[in-house]
């Protein structure tokens, strides 16, 4: 029998994969790290726009806004991470609470988003803006019928309304909105009208439940308007229509896609570059319109099939609450049964 | 524990103390995520836990309780029958199921969830035809229900129970059966009373690994909308931004999957389910006429809802997308992803299968309450959701690259490099392939031990060329196991993968988490066709009957033991105590 066991070779070779495979090199100073929420699809045009204009490389990652702040978190000091983007504002909000952000003060952004879309600490900044506003079937309700989201409550709309998971965040961000504006009372009252509304269980997204308001199963939905952008330029003969939602009332919810400098980045400067960039004119669109969103940047315009929709008034409510009174939110949301 | 004659050796009790902390070790590895979830318990907010018991809790215990009972009775059914049609019986096309009903393993539970929704809802292709045929008022069930997604689990889930059955009925070997025969049972009897009690280490093992893979799915119940307990934990930590309330919940999770696992061993553990005689050499019965028919009928159903059709509708989305914009973009990162999704799940398969084989062998050299714990305690991480799971492995990791400094005088990161997935995968999946591993384990009987002992062969010696041969058919069977779920892997390998290491996987979730379900079919595809080939190959190295077999006569002092092994016809003792 050998001295040296199969068992204690394999062993060595393991110790020294291990070791290999272990070591990740320091960041170069021409390389940025970027954790993303907003799908590798969207962001990968956009950053190799950016490698093209400036030749700094991005490095990134994506995955569900919870799971990187929590990284974020865990890896402390030792993040490779420079620049966090998530697809919402109540996840910009709940990554400053657990101070992974660091405030950024540029001039720069200040005068390229507008007060409402940032956050009053400067920790994060909205990149693109998300309307979310009503939807109606044409054979079966009429612009008219509509107003407001608080009138989706009232009963003449039993059994006519279709709505998206309260799981999801979109919604979550509306009901805190409501919240921010009536209090939670009130708030309560039209989600439990809404829930008395429900035509069939809420969906799990909203391009299924727009499809199930086109198909007739209900009249009328919310949704974000870049599904129905999608969808429309897929199927161009349903019969839907978007309805802007508070006009004369506080104007429709609008949440952002945006994106903040992480605390222990290895290049703030770089990354405050990076956030600019984003923010200017040269990106604005390309942020904004491959994914059918509002640039929010004033000067920049629309994609034209963005624009085709027509001008609406958004809530000037400061899109931080969204974050601050999600968790309220989601537990009226539990009171009131709306799943 | 009386000392037998073999084991009274210094180098024996050494060996016996040495595979102890072999288990214990691998515990150890297992529980530290875990652990480090459990002590984020602490921030849990009272508040929050109140008011979850008082709005939530109560409903999504229902239908959890509604969804796995349902889940678990189906694939039992499903996943025995099958088995046993296969195994013992001669029909039209049997040889071509017995590995085709492997194929639903390939697909994803979210991928058929969502294949099935678009198809069956009301805005659905279905249900507007129907429409157009009988009329607008018309309406049916509603698919978005608990009904719906345990159809979608079951369909999804029935291949562990088959697999692991088939390997039952495969491996127990003639003797039993046809002693049963002679003994006057029907062919009925004798599966109620004989195989179906003999295979029970291998049933438990799929229906355990079928009632953790139920509790702890998130992708299938949510595109249904119902409410797990699951999806409460994932409430808890996105919704309502706590991870202690999360992790608390978790730990519910935790003890209930302990608690199964402990009391399904508790309830074998006296009984023996050695091999007798060699494996099927009787062909099967031949069904003929309407029996025939039904059974291939069934089978084709099975196959039909499960895999078949929802390739199709795949298909369709896929050719109809080719032409857009997305469709070109997607197939070029398609095939790099596909091969990282190989890579990562047969470096998982590989690892885990090892990792089970040292517990399952430290457990039956070192057999003790501390084993047994400790085997039960690295069997744990399938219980609880992958997401939870995933931060309770970054934790730990992070905590190590920290602490690296101080201890090893390295400034290295453990976190994000390939180690942390693979490790995050073992303690996920070890529970997967720990079941075959320890069943096919459960076949081998104790005098083969001692006789090697009697020639002086040691623990490893042992290991390496007596069991390991012995034991092939079911590592390769736990080895396709783990490979289809690591491939299908979605919330740990989102947390934990290194920059550009995206599987098929992450393609489907980005897509789907958009609504675009159409566009996610190619990657669907690609998925289910990276992971057939090697469920294939690996299937028929599970089912081949390799090595002499293996007889065991009922205890040491009974008549037959002083007859020679290899031929004994010495009958099995099913029951359990």
């Amino acid at each position: 029998m050998s001295r040296h066991h199969p068992a204690q070779q394999t062993l060595r070779a393991f110790a020294l994969a291990l070791t290999l495979l272990c070591t990740a090199p320091a960041a170069a100073s021409d390389k940025l790290v970027v954790y993303s929420a907003r799908i590798e699809a969207l962001i990968k045009p956009l950053f190799e726009a950016y490698t093209r204009e400036t030749g700094i490389e991005i490095q990134y990652v994506t995955d569900k806004e919870g799971a990187l702040v929590e990284r974020l978190k865990a890896e402390g000091a030792k993040t490779p991470a420079d620049l966090l983007i998530t697809t919402d504002a109540g996840n910009l909000w709940q990554a400053a609470q657990e101070g992974v952000l660091r405030a950024v003060e540029s001039a720069t952004l200040d005068k390229a988003v507008p007060a409402n879309l940032r956050d009053p600490r400067k920790q994060w900044y909205g990149l693109s803006i998300r309307a979310r506003t009503l939807f109606f079937n044409t054979k079966m309700a009429k612009a008219t019928d509509l107003s407001t989201y608080e009138d989706l409550a009232s009963p003449k709309w039993r059994g006519k309304l279709c709505l998206r998971s309260s799981k999801k965040v979109y919604n979550q961000s509306l009901v805190a909105m409501l919240i921010s504006e009536h209090g939670e009372a009130r708030a309560e009252q039209i989600v439990r009208g809404w829930v008395a509304n429900l035509a069939t269980e809420p969906f799990a997204d909203d391009t299924r439940m727009l499809e199930a308001v086109a198909a007739g199963q209900c009249a009328v939905g919310i949704a974000n308007t870049y599904y129905y952008g999608r969808l429309m330029e897929k199927r161009p003969d349903l019969p839907l229509a978007i309805f802007w939602a508070n006009q004369d009332d506080g104007g429709v919810h609008v949440n952002v896609s945006g994106a903040g400098v992480t605390r222990q980045a290895k290049n703030p400067a770089q990354a405050q570059k990076l956030l600019e960039w984003l923010a200017s004119p040269k990106a604005q669109n390309l942020f904004a319109d491959v994914n059918l969103e509002f640039p929010v940047n004033p000067t920049v315009a629309a994609d034209p099939a963005v624009k085709a929709w027509g001008n609406f008034k958004a809530s000037p409510i400061n899109v931080v609450e969204a974050g601050r009174l999600q968790a309220t939110a989601v537990r009226l949301m539990d009171r009131a049964g709306y799943r | 524990m009386p000392k037998s004659l073999f084991t009274a050796t210094v180098s024996g009790e050494r060996q016996r103390l040495l595979w102890r902390a072999v288990a214990l070790l691998i515990a150890a590895l297992i529980v530290a995520p875990l652990a480090v979830l459990l002590t984020r318990i602490g921030e849990a907010d009272t508040h929050l836990l109140r008011h979850l018991l008082d709005h939530v809790l109560p409903r999504v215990v229902g239908s959890t309780l509604l969804l796995t009972t349902l889940v678990v009775a189906s694939t039992a059914v499903l996943g025995t029958g099958l088995a046993w049609l296969v195994s013992r019986y001669r029909f039209p096309g049997r040889n071509l199921f017995n590995w085709a009903l492997l194929l639903p393993m390939a697909l994803p539970a979210y991928v058929l969830a969502f294949v099935v929704v678009g198809l069956l809802d009301f805005a659905g292709p279905l249900q507007t035809a129907l429409r157009a045929l009988l009329g607008p008022d018309l309406r049916l069930p509603p698919v978005r229900s608990v009904g719906g997604a345990a159809v979608v689990l079951s369909l999804s889930l029935y291949p562990y129970v088959y697999m692991l059955c088939r390997s039952a009925f495969d491996s127990q070997g003639q003797r039993a059966m046809e002693a049963a025969r002679c003994l006057g049972l029907t062919r009925r009897q004798a599966f109620w009373r004989i195989a179906l009690p003999m295979s029970r280490p291998w049933l438990a093992a799929g229906l355990l690994l079928v009632v953790m893979e139920t509790l702890a799915d998130f992708g299938t119940v949510s595109v249904f909308n119902v409410d797990t307990f699951t999806t409460a934990i994932y409430k808890s930590w996105f919704g309502l931004f706590s991870l202690g309330t999360a992790a608390q919940l978790a730990s519910l999770l935790l003890l209930i999957g302990f608690g199964i696992a402990v009391t399904e061993n508790r309830l074998r553990d006296r009984a023996g389910y050695w091999s007798t005689g060699r494996g099927r050499t009787e062909p099967g019965v031949a069904l003929s006429g309407p029996r025939a028919a039904l059974a291939t009928a069934t089978c084709l159903g099975v196959l039909l809802a499960a895999f078949l059709l929802p390739l199709a509708q795949l298909l369709a989305w896929a050719v109809a997308g080719w032409g857009g914009a997305e469709g070109t973009a997607m197939d070029t990162t398609s095939l790099r992803a596909a091969g990282r999704t190989l890579s990562l799940g047969l470096a998982a398969a590989a690892l885990v299968v090892a990792t089970a084989l040292l517990l399952a062998y430290a457990r039956r050299e070192s057999p003790g309450r501390l084993t047994d714990a400790a085997t039960r305690l690295a069997t744990l991480g399938y219980a609880i959701p992958g997401a939870v799971l995933a931060v309770g492995v970054f934790v730990a990791l992070s905590l190590t690259d920290r602490a690296l400094p101080a201890l090893a005088g390295v400034d290295w990161r453990i976190g994000g490099t390939l180690v942390a997935i693979l490790f995050a995968y073992l303690a996920r999946f070890l529970a997967v392939g720990f079941g075959p591993v320890e069943a096919g384990m459960a076949r081998i009987g104790r005098s083969l031990d001692d006789a090697t002992r009697v020639l002086g062969a040691g623990s490893w010696r042992r290991l390496l060329s007596v069991h390991l041969p012995l034991l092939a058919p079911s590592l390769f069977a736990a080895a396709a196991l783990v490979l289809v779920d690591v491939m299908k892997e979605m919330p740990i390998t989102l947390m934990t993968r290194p920059f550009g290491w995206d599987t098929l996987a992450v393609r489907i979730f980005e897509l789907t988490s958009e609504g675009q379900w159409e566009a996610a079919a190619l990657p669907s595809l690609a998925l289910v066709a990276t992971g057939l080939l090697p469920l294939v190959l690996l299937n028929r190295r599970a089912q081949s009957h390799a090595g002499p077999s293996i007889t065991e006569s009922p205890t040491p002092s009974g008549p037959s033991a002083s007859t020679p092994n290899l031929s004994g016809a010495a009958p099995a003792r099913p029951s359990p105590t």
